[in-house]
């Protein structure tokens, strides 16, 4: 019988609040429903969003009965507050989370580089927010418990899973006993330990890195403004690398390196971490001054993703699929670029409109993304944690060039946190106009954020369909791209078309965008009426045209439901 | 900075150098390292062809140790 804890978790700044558990006992089965989403951490809940938000049934199993322990992911991208405003929850975490856009690295005390994520007036959200996860999580709870297409089912923990030829059986356990659910699908959203990685016996590749960090979240009365602060070898620490941000409520966290024969037990002894932050307050110029510690952890950076995360009928995201370095927000961050990626085509999948092929273009566009970034994260963890002795001579090098050689201060900047461009997915046309645009998302990008007008997007006008932007100053859409359209509309494909740059309503348009500045054009590169962005679900674009015409619609939209074996393959080669 | 070099690496080719320098300090091993970078200073002071600006660069790379 699984005996989740019923006690609210402990903290200084949030207070937990105790669900009650979903019984079997109180509800009717067997069941049978079209999707299980196994766990209730940001990535799971933005996948259950918008599945419901696009038509899909489904239920959320949580082992818990709370939100997270501690603040866990607390810096959360652009695109990710893009991908946060597509579900609904954008604005709860703008009101509440602190924004960023400065990055500075210190060495010998001396502010040696400084980082800036660009900021330009077309975003309406900045490069980074910092906001604790339990608010994040609080936010998707509400927004998913008020939808009507989602069953939230706290402390019910998955115990087996077998599968079919076209369905997923989980044996659940809960405070009453265990019952049986039967899915067409699973996401397995159940985090880094994953419990269904764990039954299906699923191994992660790649590598793990010696360095090993404590995380402690305190409240102390510091005045920074909210930017990041690296220091690098301070004489507390000697070798290692500390990290501060700001986070809501008057809390920071400190998050450093330990010595390489310390272990985590150790770390987190009260007497070490007293002294190691009350080191790091003196050293920024804070001696003695009052703080109190609301939660740590011991945390080491790991490299590693599953080579498939489409698994049968067991479809992963997020931890669950990969672990990710968090040096420049990698975690959280490239989770909600999953869970946007699958969400729309399992839908189309689960109603009949799209092949299940579809979903392994969400694993080669993942997984892709996935290597992608162990790859950069790896530089930048080779800085922060040299793990030879080669590379900690190079690093040791560069941070004392830095003081008077500015020329090196670049390698201080990882990367952070982008939006993964499928420059080569399957689901790109490659008959469209793309070489010939000169700016602009290229095919596969993720779109560029336009502002319209006074608090008004471009990305605010977008939905979970489908998007044709249509460039135009005609009173209708031409009647054979209409026809496209339609045919596609007929067939349960959400598709919308927004004309844009005309001053009048459009026959054939959802909506118009009058663009009477002319920036959506230029920053799109559209010089000419007729041209057209189809954007997929997931606002990614996967065919540009500078004259559109219905030929190239339709194979443009075939192929991005369903693509092509030789599109396939040029995919994997690209890969 | 320095008048004697008019050509600047990219970011991506100061990352690169990085690398492959790490990398060969690791292949010559701790009791060769300092001798293959003492050979390597030698050889890049011949293509710069400037004794003053060797000097100079000797006395950048002091600083700070």
């Amino acid at each position: 019988m699984h005996q989740p804890h019923a006690e609210p978790r402990r903290s200084i700044y949030y207070r937990y609040q105790v669900f009650q558990p979903w019984l079997p006992s109180a509800h009717s089965a067997p069941e049978q429903v079209p999707v299980v989403v196994v766990g209730s951490g940001p990535v799971g809940l933005t996948t259950a969003l918008a599945l419901a938000q696009q038509g899909v049934q489904c239920v959320v199993l949580e082992s818990e009965l709370q939100v997270s322990e501690g603040s866990r992911a607390i810096v959360f991208t652009r695109r990710s507050m893009e991908i946060l405003q597509q579900v609904g929850v954008a604005d709860r975490v703008s009101a509440n989370g602190l924004p960023w856009r400065f990055g500075n690295s210190f060495y010998r005390g001396q502010r040696v580089f400084r980082m800036e994520g660009p900021h330009d007036a077309d975003d309406r959200f900045f490069p980074m927010i910092n906001l604790q996860q339990q608010y994040l999580e609080e936010y998707l709870v509400d927004a998913c418990v008020a939808h009507p297409l989602i069953d939230f089912r706290w402390g019910n923990r998955v115990t087996a899973l077998s599968q079919g030829v076209d369905h997923a059986t989980l044996e659940v356990d809960t405070p009453d006993g265990t019952y049986r659910l039967q899915a067409g699908w699973v996401v397995a959203a159940d985090g880094a330990r994953s419990g269904i990685r764990s039954m299906m016996g699923l191994k992660l590749e790649g590598a793990s890195y010696e360095g090993r960090f404590v995380i402690a979240d305190i409240r102390v009365d510091l005045p920074l403004p909210t930017e990041r602060l690296a220091f690098f070898d301070p004489e507390w620490n000697p070798g290692n690398t500390v990290l501060m941000h700001r986070e809501p409520h008057g809390i920071w966290r400190v998050d450093y390196q330990l010595p390489a024969d310390e272990t985590p037990e150790q770390a987190l002894a009260p007497e070490s971490l007293k002294a190691r932050i009350d080191a790091q307050l003196a050293m920024i110029g804070h001696p003695g001054v009052p703080w109190e510690m609301d939660w740590c952890s011991v945390y080491s950076a790991r490299a590693l993703t599953l080579p498939d995360y489409v698994q049968g009928r067991v479809l992963f995201t997020g931890d669950a699929a990969h672990m990710l370095p968090i040096f420049g927000v990698r975690g959280a961050n490239t989770g909600f670029q999953d869970a946007q990626a699958l969400a729309w085509r399992l839908a189309l999948v689960v109603k009949g409109v799209a092949p299940e092929a579809l979903l392994h273009t969400y694993s080669q566009e993942r997984v892709g993304a996935a290597r992608e970034i162990i790859d950069e994260a790896g530089k930048s963890t080779r800085f922060m944690t040299p793990p030879t002795r080669g590379f900690r001579l190079l690093r040791d090098a560069v941070l004392s060039l830095s003081l008077t050689e500015p020329f090196v201060g670049p390698l201080y900047h990882w990367r952070t946190s982008r939006p993964h461009e499928y420059t080569h997915s399957a689901l790109n046309s490659l008959g469209d106009d793309n070489a010939l645009f000169k700016c602009g998302p290229g095919r596969g990008a993720p779109p560029q954020n336009v502002c319209l007008g006074p608090d008004d997007y471009l990305l605010d006008r977008l939905d979970h369909a489908f998007q044709l932007l249509y460039f135009t100053d005609a009173a209708e859409v031409p009647s054979a791209l209409r026809q496209v359209v339609q045919d596609f509309r007929v067939r349960g494909v959400p598709l919308r078309v927004l004309a844009v740059g005309a001053s009048a309503p459009v026959a054939g348009a959802d909506d118009v965008l009058a663009d009477a500045r002319g920036q959506l054009r230029a920053r799109y590169g559209v010089t000419a009426r007729g041209a057209a962005y189809l954007l997929r679900p997931d606002q990614h674009v996967c065919a540009r045209w500078m004259s559109l015409d219905a030929e190239r619609l339709r194979a443009a939209l075939s192929n991005a439901l369903a693509p092509t074996a030789g599109q396939t393959t040029i995919s994997n080669q690209g890969a | 900075m320095n008048p004697t070099v008019d050509t600047q690496l990219s970011i991506t080719d100061l990352e690169a150098v990085y690398d492959a320098l790490a990398q060969a300090i690791d292949q010559a091993g701790p009791e060769r390292s300092e001798l293959f970078l003492v050979k390597l200073a030698l050889l890049n002071a011949q293509t710069l062809g400037s004794a003053q600006a060797v000097r100079e660069q000797i006395e950048r790379a002091l600083r700070d140790l």
